[in-house]
């Protein structure tokens, strides 16, 4: 189960790799396409849903074009 | 499995495309200026004065009412607004060669009179907009489009110290410079820009908060390498830190 995951806005992201670089899980990577301005964007590649949603990339992004989403952890007790 | 929003884009700014450069920190000084006012709930009172430089249309960028300022006047024209409405909460947007060249005199004497508003001052080293040519505040050896060999104290002087020349004015409340290279350095300047904000919705005086920032273009080096560049060379000649707190640590 992911605990999280992120969603980049590809028209707004520049490419510079500022996300890839503090990526503590090194799951962020570049797009193999262009967006309209011409950059790569930036994309999230997570298949063994390493993701801990610690919002690293989204400070770092000079952009703001990160959503970070986290998952909803149950209460105790409520599992029954 | 359900999934909360933890981090998105802060309501303060308007969804507008920044117009910087890739991996320009101006970006980052943008978002947490924006959720320090979401925080604060000052949105619908906070007027931002934009300057010249990359950030002039800084005020298209914000979700904020704004103006841009004469060059280097930014900080004249926030304390007429504050004067006339002292309701209002005004800040400044300054880059290194509008605060620290054509302002000298504004910033200082808005400092020394304790002007009830804020200023964040991005320190790059370089003129960005124009085309990197020398600011006050470049390094010393550092080659620029009108220092091609290299910065001189000689021919071009030392580099001026900002935060160090106002940390002995009275006026000042609250006073720091810091980055953003890093996560950690990001959340410490969050808290640094709220202090600065403080500073003038508690009538204490004048805030500003220094952030050594990256110029990838003007530098001519990729972003990462440009991070790494102000990790050796910016700290060491601008050491970080609190000046002036006479804010406190309440909330």
């Amino acid at each position: 189960m992911k605990r999280g995951y992120i969603e980049i806005d590809r028209e707004r992201c520049k490419g510079c790799g500022l996300c890839i670089n503090v990526c503590p899980q090194k799951i962020i990577r570049f797009s193999e396409q262009f967006n309209t301005k011409g950059y790569h964007p930036a994309e999230q590649y997570d298949p063994e849903g390493r993701c801990t949603a610690c919002g690293f990339c989204y400070m770092m992004c000079p952009d703001v074009c990160i959503t970070v989403y986290k998952i909803v952890q149950p209460v105790r007790g409520d599992a029954k | 499995m359900e999934y909360n929003v933890i981090y998105k884009m802060p309501d303060a700014l308007s969804k507008k495309p920044f117009t910087y450069c890739p991996g320009c920190h101006h970006g980052i000084v943008h978002r947490l200026v924006a959720e320090v006012i979401d925080e604060l709930g000052i949105r619908e009172k906070t007027i931002i004065v934009a300057p010249v430089g990359c950030s002039v249309f800084a005020y298209e960028f914000f979700n904020l009412d704004g103006t841009v300022a004469p060059h280097g006047r930014a900080t004249a024209v926030a304390t007429g607004m504050k004067r006339a409405n002292p309701d209002l909460v005004v800040f400044t947007y300054q880059g290194d060669g509008d605060l620290a060249a054509i302002g000298t005199a504004e910033t200082i004497h808005t400092a020394n009179r304790g002007e009830r508003v804020t200023t964040i001052f991005i320190n790059n080293a370089i003129y960005g907009m124009t085309g990197g040519q020398m600011a006050p505040t470049t390094l010393l050896g550092m080659k620029t489009t009108t220092s091609p060999y290299g910065r001189s104290p000689e021919r071009e002087g030392y580099p001026v110290h900002v935060c160090e020349i106002l940390k002995e004015l009275k006026g000042v409340a609250f006073l720091a410079r810091t980055k953003v290279t890093t996560p950690k350095d990001v959340l410490t300047t969050k808290k640094y820009i709220k202090k600065a904000f403080l500073a003038q919705i508690k009538n204490l005086g004048y805030g500003l908060v220094e952030v050594l920032s990256t110029c990838p273009t003007n530098w001519g080096v990729p972003p990462i390498k440009a991070m790494q560049w102000l990790e050796h060379n910016m700290v060491v000649e601008y050491p970080l830190g609190v000046f002036v707190d006479k804010v406190g640590e309440d909330k």
